[in-house]
């Protein structure tokens, strides 16, 4: 039988992405080029100075840590303390270190322009309406499908790595700083405004303090996804306890793909827990 | 002086806008408008002034208009038509930066639920408008500690607002509106968030504060008692319109029409009505010219037994009895002087029935009512009693 959709030609969308990408890496490649070296100096750098830290001090930090922000209480401390001594011990301490920094970089750039994109969103109800399809295409989007341009852009790494994760990680803290400030009491920005303050002064005096806890909540889910991209990350070569999982998985090492597995659910507790309490310790 | 004058303001919420004030300005009403446009109307042409150092009360049930209205003065909401002027300067035409200006030097607004910055301390929500002005920190934190002082809250200077109950939380408010020294004070529903027992201590603390401080206050409320209680001038809202501005007094024995008429009827008038108000016209002798024969004649022809006994200059003597004024009669005496009993309740004008309503109760004799020794008036029984129930009509139409 006819059929007239085979008639209508293909639409060229996968080339035209292509030779969108091509114009842009060729075009902006030393851009790129400059970011992927500084970047990954810079990361490696953290990196080293994290394991040039003895462990033992690094531990008892996050211990102490744990304890005071959790409000003098043993349960994280114990559980920081025991969890990291394990990992230290199954030899993946260099790992750990290399997947914080991959997750402190992602998390504080997700910050960086997460925060005022959601002020932006909050205060303008068309940047509002353009931005929210846009993460929720972000966040539908399969994790992997944000490697391809992290390689063509930056090639392989850790740079790509953090790339990646942040186009993941982005939205939550974005979309609740945006929540937190729309649902900041309409009494409180109306008695802000009768006195006169300039929008800044509303924005840094009264909404963000009073959104504070949303928007720690939002962060607290961008620090988790920022991990959670860490093993994905690690098929383009960005370092860490993921590379770790990726190469068990390629040996069918169940014992040792477990192990790294079991050493990341431990570091995501721990970072989990931690960024919570804290968000708990400073709400009003 | 003339503080704020509000000329033809209008605000219409919704699409179609221009449509919908075009018919606002053919009068046609709020439904119609609705209907035709789909457009909300909030404030519909409202027109008032209002003096200097005046408690001016914008009364009406929620949903009349009366939050949108305050809201319009200082624009929190944007008028769409009209023009609001304070001190002769037209702030719906300002520009972004005078209209700061004035709303930091000019006016403070208190709000129902308090309004309180729950992540500040109370010293902290009181210099905030002092804060953002960019007062030194030392002036600032002097000022909102005197205001907070003021309102005798200086020792919870470092608590959150959420340590305190709703009647303190709403003299940090004042406090903080007051820390600014403005001109103007915006109050929008400011004590009907609070018990009643508070909410009239709150007035009475809010009539004490103006007494020293005159300041120009807007005051929004759904309880006329409450816009009687504290209102120099009252204005009546329904459906966005105002229907009648006057004082209580007015408003309680003239209403505009039959809607504020059935708000006039549940108030209890012995809070409003005042001695001057009920007092009947007074029959007396002079006790410098009349003689017990005059007193007889004269109650006959009034039909009371009683009357009050004044000097030429009509100052309060005391009253004589008709007994007395017969028994004198009898025995040919030229004057009263003698029979005058002199003691007799006296009250100022300005009493309030609620007061006078005990001590009538007790007396034998009507109430006198004196201003400089001068008689005004006379307080009876009867006519008290008939002024206090609910309606003029109704009354007359039972005895």
């Amino acid at each position: 039988m006819y059929n007239f959709l085979d008639n209508i030609p293909a639409i060229p969308l996968a080339p035209w992405v292509e030779s969108a990408m091509d114009w842009l890496t060729s075009n902006f490649s030393v851009f790129f080029d400059s970011i992927q070296k500084n970047g990954k100096l810079l990361m490696n750098q953290v990196t080293d100075l994290l394991v040039s830290i003895p462990a033992i001090v690094l531990i008892l930090l996050v211990v102490i840590f744990a304890f005071f922000v959790t409000g003098k209480k043993f349960g994280l401390a114990t559980f920081s303390l025991l969890g990291l001594l394990f990992i230290y011990n199954q030899g993946l301490w260099t790992h750990l270190m290399e997947t914080t920094t991959l997750v402190l970089f992602s998390s504080i750039i997700s910050i960086i322009i997460g925060i005022p994109l959601g002020i932006l969103m909050s205060k303008s109800t068309i940047a509002e309406n353009i931005i929210k399809p846009i993460l929720d295409f972000m966040q539908t989007m399969p994790g992997f499908v944000y490697l391809i341009p992290a390689v063509a852009f930056f090639g392989i790494g850790i740079v790509p790595g953090v790339f990646a994760s942040v186009i993941f990680a982005l939205p939550p803290t974005v979309r609740m700083t945006n929540l937190g400030i729309r649902q900041v009491p309409k009494e409180l920005v109306e008695a802000a405004d009768s006195y006169g303050s300039t929008a800044s002064q509303k924005l840094f005096k009264v909404e963000i303090p009073l959104a504070k806890s949303t928007i720690m909540a939002g962060i607290n889910q961008t620090v988790m996804l920022s991990l959670s991209m860490v093993v994905i990350a690690s098929m383009i070569g960005a370092p860490g306890l993921g590379r770790e999982v990726l190469t068990a998985l390629q040996r069918t090492q169940v014992g040792n793909g477990f192990v790294a597995g079991l050493s990341l659910v431990i570091f995501a507790i721990i970072i989990d827990r931690l960024t919570q309490s804290f968000n708990k310790k400073k709400a009003v | 002086m003339e503080k704020i004058k509000v000329e033809h303001v209008s605000k219409v919420f919704g699409k179609h806008i221009p449509q919908a004030l075009e018919l606002v300005k053919q009068q046609k009403s709020k439904t119609d408008i609705l209907k035709e446009t789909g457009a909300t109307v909030g404030v519909y042409d409202a027109s008032f002034t209002v003096n200097e150092g005046e408690i001016f009360v914008i009364m009406g049930l929620s949903g009349s208009g009366k939050s949108t209205l305050i809201r319009l003065l200082n624009r929190l909401i944007e008028p769409t038509s009209g023009n609001i002027f304070i001190d002769g300067e037209n702030i719906s035409k300002m520009g972004k930066e005078s209209l700061r200006n004035v709303r930091r030097n000019k006016m403070s607004m208190v709000f129902q639920n308090f309004g309180l910055f729950p992540h500040r301390t109370l010293l902290q929500n009181t210099e905030y408008g002092l804060e953002i002005r960019g007062i030194s920190k030392e002036e600032r934190q002097a000022k909102a500690e005197q205001a907070l002082e003021n309102a005798g809250l200086l020792a919870y200077k470092d608590q959150y607002p959420s340590q305190l109950s709703g009647g303190m939380q709403q003299r940090v408010g004042l406090a903080r509106a007051l820390a600014n020294d403005p001109e103007i004070l915006l109050m929008d529903e400011a004590f009907s968030a609070l018990d009643p027992l508070i909410r009239k201590e709150m007035q009475d603390e809010l009539l004490d504060l103006q007494r020293t401080l005159k300041k120009t206050i807007l005051f929004i409320t759904h309880d006329l008692n409450e816009a009687l209680r504290i209102g120099d001038r009252i204005a009546i809202m329904k459906d966005g319109s105002i229907i009648q501005i006057g004082t209580g007094e007015e408003i309680l024995t003239n209403p505009a029409n039959d809607y504020v008429k059935t708000f006039v009827e549940d108030v209890d008038r012995s809070k409003v009505l005042t001695a001057e108000n009920v007092m009947v016209r007074p029959v007396y002798v002079n006790v410098d010219l009349d003689g017990p024969t005059v007193a007889l004649k004269r109650m006959r022809q009034e039909a009371v037994s009683l009357l009050m006994a004044v000097d030429k200059n009509r100052h309060l003597k005391g009253y004589i009895t008709a007994d007395d004024a017969l028994a004198a009669a009898k025995k040919h005496e030229q004057t009263v002087h003698s029979i005058v009993q002199s003691e007799v309740l006296t009250v100022p004008p300005d009493m309030l029935l609620q007061d006078i309503l005990g001590m009538i109760h007790n007396s034998p004799t009507p109430i006198a009512v004196v201003k400089d020794e001068r008689l005004l008036g006379v307080l009876i029984r009867g006519v008290v009693i008939e002024a206090l129930s609910t309606s003029d009509e109704e009354a007359t139409t039972h005895v």
